[in-house]
């Protein structure tokens, strides 16, 4: 088994869970790594879909910024923002959603907007961008980010986006009719929502994790499937791939 | 029909103190010599919306122009957090900051709407997020014909819309190529607009059936800035200056840096300062 980073298993397992034939909205940040490294690797006919309006996008170094030039050069035709959002995200087009998030819950709900109170906020986060529409309007939603105390907490401060309800009382309630988060992609674990309670459930412990590690770092009382397999390590070609998008996206932003 | 002027006349001329202004361009083109215009011309109490404020509003915010901010995501795209902003919005500084939040989905919606002439926009959003208990704006309308509970939110019809573009011919019609965004809406939906471009050419005619064109008798006022957008790109002149906006996040994190940085590039500057980062090559 190669060596390999925490951070790298996790791109690495988002990766896994694209195929070929989705039809992708990506986020900036880990969720953009993931989705290049599925393209680069398993998935070479994927279709990548930024906000900014590109559409079928093969960039060879990752954006800093969800418009960069490279996302335009490198994509098979770019529209403007209201029709991305009308035509392709609203009219039903996308099959994942793909976002991290500042502060989310068991149940995927997510916080990018505020922490304390929104109007009088001890940290005023960026806001919800496209985030309140992808959450509702993707087929599904995958969710990743760094597995932590302070990011995965049992209450919110702020919804931004929805995913299966403050409560777990499921979508159908604010009528919504699309799945929602079936994946949380950590630098630990995958979880899945549960299908009875809706909250989110360990499936799947990276290598060397314990039960323990993820409980740690986990802010609410952490469930496990019946049976929880073990995420199968980076393969050499995986981590190569990444290692080397990375080093490429690295130069190039250093201007 | 538009009038082909420096820039600090054109701005002189549509913007005023309480003004309206969407100076808009999603990541790509946007129009930063323009906003250190209106900075150095002191103007005061602007309403100013942007789905993403950016650096080019943690500027104008931070330099007191800024009366209330329209929004959707006021992040320094793949960087952090836009901390003149923060500051206005966690204490007050330089003055209070009204904020009216929206998804991008609204305000894209919006800005449609603002050009189609309609008095709001509909969409399906906002469904289970908590922005429409906060931002009173954010309402509910049922389709008369399925039923369907839809979001609505006013359009925006700024008093003065500014955009950068990559060239204009000599009447004053304006070429807009690449990451398009939401410029040709924010004119359309304007009282006013400002174009500020790399070049003028001759003629425009000729080079592709589906150019987006602004019309000249849609611009007020074309200006030539070259290097206009910078540290944002315009495509097929310069590239994002990536470096620049990582950067950015250690000038604008205190006050005295950020003025002292302000009053060096900004308020000592002009327009012809930008001619340094055009055609750079992309």
């Amino acid at each position: 088994m190669p060596e390999f980073k925490p951070a790298e298993m996790m791109t690495v397992a988002a990766s896994r869970a694209l195929s070929n034939d989705d039809v992708c909205f990506v986020g900036i940040g880990a969720p953009s790594a993931a989705c290049n490294l599925a393209r680069l690797t398993h998935a070479p006919d994927i279709t990548l879909i930024y906000e900014s309006g590109t559409i079928g996008t093969r960039p060879d170094v990752l954006p800093l910024s969800i418009g960069d030039g490279e996302l335009c050069d490198t994509a098979l035709t770019t529209v403007a923002v209201p029709e991305m959002f009308r035509y392709w995200l609203q009219g039903g087009r996308i099959t994942i959603g793909f976002l991290a998030a500042a502060q989310l819950d068991k149940y995927g709900n997510i916080n990018t907007t505020v922490v304390g109170d929104y109007h009088k906020p001890k940290v005023r986060l960026p806001g919800g961008g496209g985030a309140p529409e992808i959450a509702i309007s993707c087929a599904e939603i995958y969710i990743t980010a760094r597995h932590q105390k302070r990011v995965f907490v049992d209450k919110l401060d702020f919804i931004t986006s929805l995913g299966h309800g403050p409560n777990g009382e499921g979508r159908a309630a604010f009528g919504v009719d699309t799945k929602g988060p079936t994946k949380l992609i950590t630098d630990l674990c995958i979880m899945e929502p549960d299908a009875e309670t809706l909250a989110f459930t360990v499936t799947s412990l990276h290598p060397g994790v314990t039960r323990e590690a993820v409980r740690d770092e986990t802010g609410w009382e952490v469930a496990f499937a019946e049976s929880v397999v073990e995420t199968p390590p980076p393969t050499e070609e995986e981590l190569k791939v990444l290692r080397d998008l990375q080093a490429r996206t690295k130069a190039a932003h250093a201007g | 029909m538009a009038k082909i002027v420096p820039l600090d006349e054109a701005v002189a001329h549509c913007v005023s103190d309480g003004a309206s202004l969407a100076m808009e361009g999603f990541t790509h083109l946007i129009p930063h010599a323009a906003a250190h215009e209106v900075i150095r011309q002191g103007r005061k109490d602007l309403t100013v919306m942007r789905m993403t404020p950016d650096l080019i509003y943690d500027q104008m915010i931070g330099m007191g122009c800024v009366a209330k901010l329209i929004f959707s995501f006021a992040g320094n795209p793949g960087v952090g957090l836009l901390r003149r902003l923060r500051d206005a919005v966690e204490n007050d500084w330089p003055r209070p900051l009204e904020i009216e939040e929206h998804s991008h989905a609204a305000m894209a919606n919006a800005y449609e709407a603002g050009a189609a002439g309609l008095p709001c926009a509909v969409f399906r959003g906002y469904r289970g997020a908590e922005l429409k208990r906060v931002n009173p704006n954010i309402k509910s309308v049922t389709c008369p014909f399925t039923g369907e509970e839809l979001a609505a939110v006013p359009a925006l019809k700024p008093d003065v819309a500014i955009i950068h573009a990559q060239k204009a011919d000599k009447q004053g019609n304006v070429l807009i190529e690449g990451i398009v965004g939401v410029q040709k809406e924010a004119v359309l939906a304007a009282k006013a607009a400002i174009v500020t471009v790399e070049e003028v050419v001759d003629d425009l005619r000729g080079l592709h059936p589906n150019l987006c064109i602004l019309p000249h008798w849609t611009v007020d006022y074309v200006c030539v800035v070259p290097g206009g957008a910078h540290p944002s790109y315009t495509h097929g002149y310069y590239p994002r200056d990536n470096a620049f906006y990582t950067e950015w996040d250690a000038i604008a994190a205190d006050r005295d840096g950020f003025l002292a940085w302000m009053d060096e590039h900004v308020l000592n500057g002009g327009p012809g300062d930008f001619a340094r980062h055009a055609g750079k090559g992309v």
